[in-house]
């Protein structure tokens, strides 16, 4: 995961990272842990620049899906932040670069939904509704959208 | 180039909070 040089890049650039081990930083990984609610590792919290948790991942991950992911929580950052066009955005970035990873199809459903909360236009929801009946049909997220079409 | 983890959580948020930055926190059990 680690080691990946787009991880790395995508990492340095839009965060500032963290590491808290289990054995050698063991009085901030029981603090933290316990904070947060993470008893397990790998986990991998976003929090925004208030501390506030918005994505996690858990468990390990191939390189593609880690970066997918990795991105999925900088998008819900720029979301919860109601930044509704960096959002957009992002979660369009992880559909176009990443289409066949886990993370894809949920970015397709919030993409719709951060182009909807900027313009308060359900064109957007619509579109989005009708781009699942394209791909990824048999995802939750498509069953979610299916009542915008 | 490796990402440069930091360790001092609290100081790590405080440098997010006023950086205006997110922040990835790893709890990690990793071979060191």
């Amino acid at each position: 995961m680690w080691p990946d040089e787009r991880v790395v890049e995508f990492v340095n650039e839009n965060f500032v990272p963290a590491r808290v081990h289990v054995k050698a930083d063991s009085e901030q990984f029981r603090k933290y842990s316990e904070q947060y609610n993470a008893p397990w590792t790998p986990t991998i919290l976003m929090l925004d620049s208030d501390g506030v948790e918005r994505y996690r991942i858990e468990g390990f991950l191939p390189n593609d899906d880690f970066l997918s992911q990795l991105m999925l929580g900088r998008a819900k950052i720029a979301f919860a932040h109601e930044q509704w066009d960096e959002a957009a955005q992002r979660f369009r970035e992880i559909v176009d670069k990443f289409p066949d990873a886990d993370a894809a199809p949920e970015a397709l459903y919030w993409a719709g939904v951060a182009l909807y909360k900027k313009t308060h236009d359900n064109t957007s929801l619509k579109e989005t509704g009708k781009a699942f009946t394209q791909r990824y049909q048999d995802s939750s997220w498509a069953k979610k959208a299916s009542v915008w079409r | 180039m490796p990402i440069e983890f930091r360790h001092d959580v609290d100081a790590v948020l405080e440098y997010a909070k006023h950086e205006g930055k997110p922040v990835l926190l790893d709890f990690s059990a990793a071979p060191m």
